[in-house]
């Protein structure tokens, strides 16, 4: 039983890992590759990680597939707002679809 | 007291790492998480405020706002999937302001990484001083430019503020 819902997650992560590098190579500009790069990822390989924990129970190998889930989720919002942030004030452009940049009128402001 | 606290968190990750922990990794554990200890010395951290050392809030953190946050997360995946996969690309991204009343740290970084890690938004700055954070957005509707990125980051806030002011 647990087996079989553990392989439902390990599926699941598997999808999203997918959609993830689907979106690497569709989205057209920094900002959004960051997106699909972490953002799905992180569901992605936390879903693999945890159908691994549930099928190995509390072994050596399900306990590490814990810890290197809460350490995807530490890392990847710190990093994501970290390439983001240095992207921006890089000056890094936007795709020319973007629709409003508050961020940047508000820097230009104080300059 | 710091370095007491790196030290706890080091060792209790090196003991799950080598799980079940047998006499002589609990031995070998202990110099090095020293060493981490020592050598992360000049990192500067936060200030300790007495948040942290409220059990009360902790529960209430994992089991009111994870369960709440990561249906959100599954749910903005699901979008996110839909307009990767979609022929036209349906995206209409900004970097939009939005304003935050939390105060505290603490309260302030767990909601910018909330908003960092679930997909379609993702916070670029913050002004402490004016608490406005800056959210890139995926996808914005026509007719209400900040819309998405205020209802999210809204849903976060009302349950951190209980939590953390």
């Amino acid at each position: 039983m647990l087996e079989t819902i553990g392989l439902i997650f390990i599926g699941l992560g598997l999808a999203f890992d997918v959609f993830g590098c689907i979106g690497m190579v569709r989205l057209p500009d920094v900002y959004l590759r960051l997106q699909a790069g972490t953002k799905c990822v992180t569901l992605g390989t936390c879903g693999i990680l945890f159908g691994t924990f549930l099928i190995m129970g509390f072994s050596a190998g399900g306990i590490k597939a814990l810890l290197c889930m809460f350490f995807i989720v530490l890392t990847n919002a710190v990093s994501a707002h970290a390439i983001a942030r240095s992207a921006h004030k890089a000056g890094v452009k936007m795709w020319e679809g973007t629709i409003v940049d508050h961020y940047a009128e508000d820097q230009g402001e104080k300059k | 007291m710091k370095r007491m606290a790196v030290m706890t968190g080091c060792y209790l990750t090196w003991c799950f790492f080598n799980w079940v922990p047998g006499l002589q990794a609990l031995i070998i554990g202990l110099p090095v998480a020293a060493l981490v200890v020592y050598l992360t010395e000049n990192i500067p951290y936060g200030k300790v405020s007495a948040l942290h050392f409220q059990p009360g809030r902790h529960l209430r953190f994992i089991f009111h706002y994870m369960p709440i946050f990561w249906w959100e997360h599954f749910k903005a995946n699901v979008e996110v999937a839909y307009r990767v996969l979609h022929p036209r690309l349906p995206i209409r991204p900004a970097v939009v302001r939005v304003k935050t009343e939390l105060k505290t740290d603490i309260g302030l970084t767990l909601l910018a990484n909330s908003v960092s890690l679930v997909p379609g938004t993702t916070s670029v700055d913050l002004d402490h001083e004016k608490g406005i954070l800056y959210v890139h957005c995926m996808y914005v509707s026509p007719t209400d430019v900040d819309g998405v990125a205020k209802r999210r980051v809204q849903r976060f806030e009302k349950i951190l503020v209980k939590i953390f002011e």
